[in-house]
């Protein structure tokens, strides 16, 4: 490492000055790697930015933008501190290097409960494993924590570079530094000014002694509402992913893919397809540990001609092992281990089975979830061009580190051979996690060296082939004593295990029987206080790839725990907000979030009226994840189909500060849309080894027309921020079928929600005696 | 499979010939002979909308349409909607969107901005079923439906407020430092 270090010290390839940086533990996230996409003439203050002579100041981001703001958001934290002028930014994207691992997805991946944070030997784990991180991590971009990860490097970033330019002026002016500050862009003292792009050749000399962050009541950046970096190209069209704007001469290939998981050409007619238009080469695939399918790609001119030209190969596919393999058999073989296996216990607090034994009375419910796609709207598709020296693949990755060493793998090729160009991702969500198709298409594209050649999934090979969030199925049950309040909780689920599955396609290993966290959260680590509580996951294997998908464990999980917990209250006859708050009592977060949504959505357990004039009703929900609190109160009617209709969520948010307020909003409302396609409609049916989800009609997402309006309300918070992509998602689920049993009196324990009664209330105009009276006051 | 035939598209009002199989979506002729790829291809089924350019005006999957039914047609993509007789309204609509922070990944946004375009050009205020009609079927897998509704409204406005005449908007509520509107 210290090696690689000095070597990007002095000149770098483009002719910009790059710094050494101290290599002391506090400062070695800071140090520059090689920045190949920076005009001459910037100068590199650090690993996170570089400022041209100009005043233009390039903010180096490590992280994968697929929409969640992540480069808005770290360079709103970097020009804070530095105090640049915020219309001089932009974003560049950086190199793999280590010194962008990151390190809060794998210390907040530790299998620690939210409430034992602060203990000695948590804090010890989580010291070691970020240190681990740092050394042998990656960089990637999941689990929720891009500004958990740069919150701290980044404001040092900024501080330091602010730093360096105040003690180069201070030499230029022969002042103490103390006489000068910074403002937009300018270092001051009195009514002398000068611009950062003429201090920069000084100041990249300057080892500061004292750097100092700024104090977050001067922030004028942070907590404020900004326009999104990426608007303004979103809108005119000039967003680049990956496959636009690739080099000349690009070729397009398109696969044919095993209908039947688990199955391998058998023949096929090569001759016939290479007759066709445009067709360039027919190219065998065998498949790959990173989850790419053996099957058979055609190379073409144009990406439809080689789109067209797989039927003509008719491949004849091997019959696969997995003929037998439906949905419905693993549901049910799910169903029947939730029921009588206990699982791999999680978490224990008391003796919730001998709590069970002696309760009064047991409240037990099974609940269900189906296999769901990602579906991201760009779909999966990278480009290679193989040479003799080098391999340059040009794609949208999550995980940039793993995907440049599948390429290299399966090429057979060294690392250092291969040279990623990152892409703008057209949405992730978990699926760019995965390097299947980078591995895929780099074997494409070595049947014809030479020649770039663009491999593109069609929707319906991104829809039969997904790496899938798993079914899952639970049971619950609670210990009740003589007046309904709970003396004891449990909860066993059954399911793969998305996570292991995942690690084990990126080449890491697992002992058999070791928990995975993933399997269980959200279930082992909530904040309820039961008196006692037991949670087990049983994990077993089906045909079925799983990896993950937004908010993952949590996608789920809360919608069991927050149902039951409805069910719970409506046994004992309870308001379900009081019934929460009861078993929160040492959760002053998670009470004042659930508070806060339940005051501004007026949350009331009485039906009322949707703005159609229908019986409508409220369901709530609460969760946390990614260390972030969540609750959200959903109105939802029923049309005479029974269809459903939400019509609006309130939501209270505390995700600790709040870097960039609308980029939070956004994220929300983006979570509770994605969650409610999945809650309304999401379902991914495999029937005789066939997954037959081919396109949107058969995978619908929420529609604007059934979109609700979204209130979401940050809470104010001094404590550093926390995850923001991910934890809307999973409360909206239960919201919504807590409503729903509220208006109809059923309740529906699995997913997608489909119900079969119509509304207990009466809609407004007739004469029966009315027990909605509210008018609910709203806008749609 | 039909053999290439020369086809003279007019595509952001320059005339283009090109030859290629008749059969082939306007789509791929966009992205791969033209190099214009800001149209997007998401389903290949015309089921999302991200491929949506405006044919004579109106809004139009190109992902399903042969490139021989738009033979001398006036077509318009993202790239030139800014140069078109759309021009006024795409600015008022690309300013709503860049203000109201719409766009997550953006890339079903060149569609969604498109039929904002064709919507507001035959409906100069339209209410929120007139925008439920115009955006059905149109795909976000990011969940931008409610600030793409707040957008159109916000364009209308923008419309509304301009300068007979000019193809400037009166700024109303500083629109250029405002924070972005939230729905």
């Amino acid at each position: 490492m210290r090696r690689r270090t000095f070597l990007l010290t002095g000149l770098g390839a483009t002719g910009a000055l790059i710094l050494g940086w101290s290599l002391t533990p506090p400062r070695q996230r800071l140090r520059a790697g090689a920045l190949p996409s920076l005009e001459p003439g910037h100068v590199v203050l650090n690993g996170w930015l570089a400022i041209a002579p100009d005043d233009t100041v390039s903010i180096i981001t490590p992280k994968s933008e697929m929409g969640q703001g992540i480069h808005t958001a770290l360079a709103m934290i970097v020009a804070e501190e530095l105090d640049c002028d915020w219309a001089r930014v932009r974003t560049v994207p950086a190199p793999i290097d280590r010194v962008y691992n990151n390190v809060a997805a794998i210390v907040d991946g530790l299998p620690l409960h939210p409430d034992d944070m602060e203990a000695a030997p948590a804090r010890a784990l989580r010291w070691l494993a970020a240190k681990a991180a740092r050394e042998v991590g990656m960089m990637m971009t999941s689990a929720s924590s891009s500004v958990r990860d740069v919150w701290d490097v980044a404001r040092d970033a900024g501080a330091t570079a602010r730093a360096q330019l105040l003690a180069a002026a201070a030499l230029r002016w022969n002042l103490p530094v103390s006489d000068l500050r910074t403002e937009r862009g300018l270092v001051i003292a009195g009514d002398r000014r000068l611009r950062y792009g003429e201090l920069l050749g000084e100041a990249a000399a300057q080892r500061p002694a004292q750097v100092s962050r700024k104090d977050p009541s001067r922030f004028t950046l942070i907590g404020h509402d900004q326009r999104r970096l990426d608007a303004r190209d979103a809108a005119t069209g000039q967003l680049r992913f990956g496959m636009d704007e690739l080099p000349d001469g690009t070729r397009y290939a398109a696969v044919a893919m095993p209908p039947v998981l688990g199955g391998r050409p058998r023949v096929y007619d090569g001759a016939a397809a290479r007759a066709r238009p445009g067709v360039r080469a027919v190219v065998a695939l065998t498949g790959s540990e990173y989850g790419d399918t053996p099957g058979v790609a055609v190379i073409a001119d144009s990406w439809w001609q080689a789109e067209q030209a797989l039927s003509a190969l008719n491949v004849q596919w091997t019959d696969s092992p997995h003929v037998a393999l439906s949905s419905d058999g693993i549901r049910s073989t799910l169903r029947s281990v939730a029921r009588s296996d206990a699982g791999l216990p999680h978490r224990f607090r008391g003796d919730a089975n001998a709590a069970l034994q002696a309760a009064h009375a047991v409240h037990e419910a099974s609940y269900e979830v189906p296999y769901l796609a990602h579906a991201t709207m760009e779909p999966p598709n990278a480009t290679v061009l193989v040479t003799d020296a080098q391999v340059s693949v040009w794609t949208g990755t999550q995980l940039p580190d793993v995907a440049r060493r599948a390429v290299a793998q399966v090429l057979q090729r060294a690392e250092r051979e291969v040279v990623l160009h990152q892409r703008r991702l057209g949405g992730g969500f978990g699926r760019r996690l995965e390097a299947d198709i980078v591995a895929q298409a780099a074997r494409v594209a070595a049947a014809l060296p030479g020649t770039p050649v663009c491999t593109i999934w069609s929707r319906r090979d991104d829809l039969q082939h997904d790496i899938y969030r798993p079914a899952c199925a639970a049971v619950l049950r609670a210990g009740l004593d003589a007046s309904g309040r709970p003396t004891a909780i449990t909860a066993q689920t059954a399911s793969q295990s998305p996570f292991k599955a995942f690690s084990r396609r990126i080449g890491f290993s697992w002992t058999a029987g070791t928990p995975d966290r993933t399997a269980a959260e959200g279930l082992w680590d909530q904040p309820y206080e039961w008196p006692a509580l037991r949670v087990g996951h049983r994990e077993l294997d089906f045909a079925v790839p799983v990896g993950l998908w937004r908010s993952v464990g949590h996608s789920h999980h809360a919608f069991f725990l927050e149902s039951f917990i409805d069910e719970l209250a409506e046994r004992a006859g309870s308001d379900p907000l009081q019934y929460r708050l009861d078993l929160l009592r040492a959760h002053p977060r998670a009470t004042r979030v659930l508070t806060t949504a339940a005051r501004e959505a007026g949350w009331s357990d009485a039906p009322m009226r949707a703005p159609d004039g229908r019986p409508a009703a409220m369901g709530l929900a609460l969760h946390q994840a990614f260390d972030t609190v969540v609750a959200q109160v959903a109105t939802v009617s029923l049309s005479a189909e029974r269809r459903v209709r939400v019509h609006r969520v309130v939501m209270a948010v505390d995700c600790g500060l709040a870097v960039h307020p609308d980029g939070v909003r956004q994220q929300m409302e983006g979570a509770v849309i994605f969650g409610l396609s999945a809650a309304l409609h999401g379902e991914v049916r495999i029937v005789q080894g066939r997954v037959m989800t081919g396109n949107f009609h058969e995978y619908p997402l929420l529609s604007m027309r059934d979109t609700p309006s979204i209130d979401v309300h940050i809470l104010p918070s001094a404590e550093p921020p926390a995850g923001v992509g991910e934890p809307g998602l999973p409360p909206v689920a239960p919201a919504v079928a807590n409503a729903i049993a509220r208006l109809t009196g059923e309740r529906l324990r699995s997913l997608p929600l489909r119900p079969t009664r119509a509304s207990r209330f009466v809609a407004e105009g007739t004469d029966s005696t009315e027990r909605a009276e509210r008018v609910e006051q709203q806008t749609p | 499979m039909t053999a290439p035939v020369a086809i003279t598209l007019r595509v952001n009002a320059t005339s283009h010939t090109v030859t290629v199989a008749p059969d082939m979506p306007l789509l791929w002729v966009l992205r791969e002979v033209l190099q214009l790829p800001g149209t997007r291809f998401g389903c290949g089924a015309a089921l999302c909308g991200s491929c949506t350019v405006l044919l004579n005006g109106m809004a139009t999957r190109s992902c399903v349409l042969p490139v021989s039914q738009v033979n001398e047609q006036d077509i318009i993509t993202i790239e030139g909607v800014l140069a078109s007789p759309a021009a006024s309204v795409a600015r008022a609509v690309q300013q709503a969107w860049s203000e109201g922070n719409v766009a997550q990944c953006g890339y079903c946004q060149s569609g969604q901005v498109l039929t904002a375009v064709a919507l507001l050009r035959g409906t100069s205020v339209p209410n929120d079923n007139d925008i439920d009609r115009a955006f059905d079927g149109m795909l976000c897998r990011c969940g931008t439906a409610p600030r793409v509704r707040a957008a159109v409204h916000r364009a209308a406005r923008l419309l509304s407020e301009r300068v007979p005449g000019t193809d400037t908007a009166i700024p109303s509520a500083n629109p250029s430092t405002s924070p972005p509107t939230t729905p």
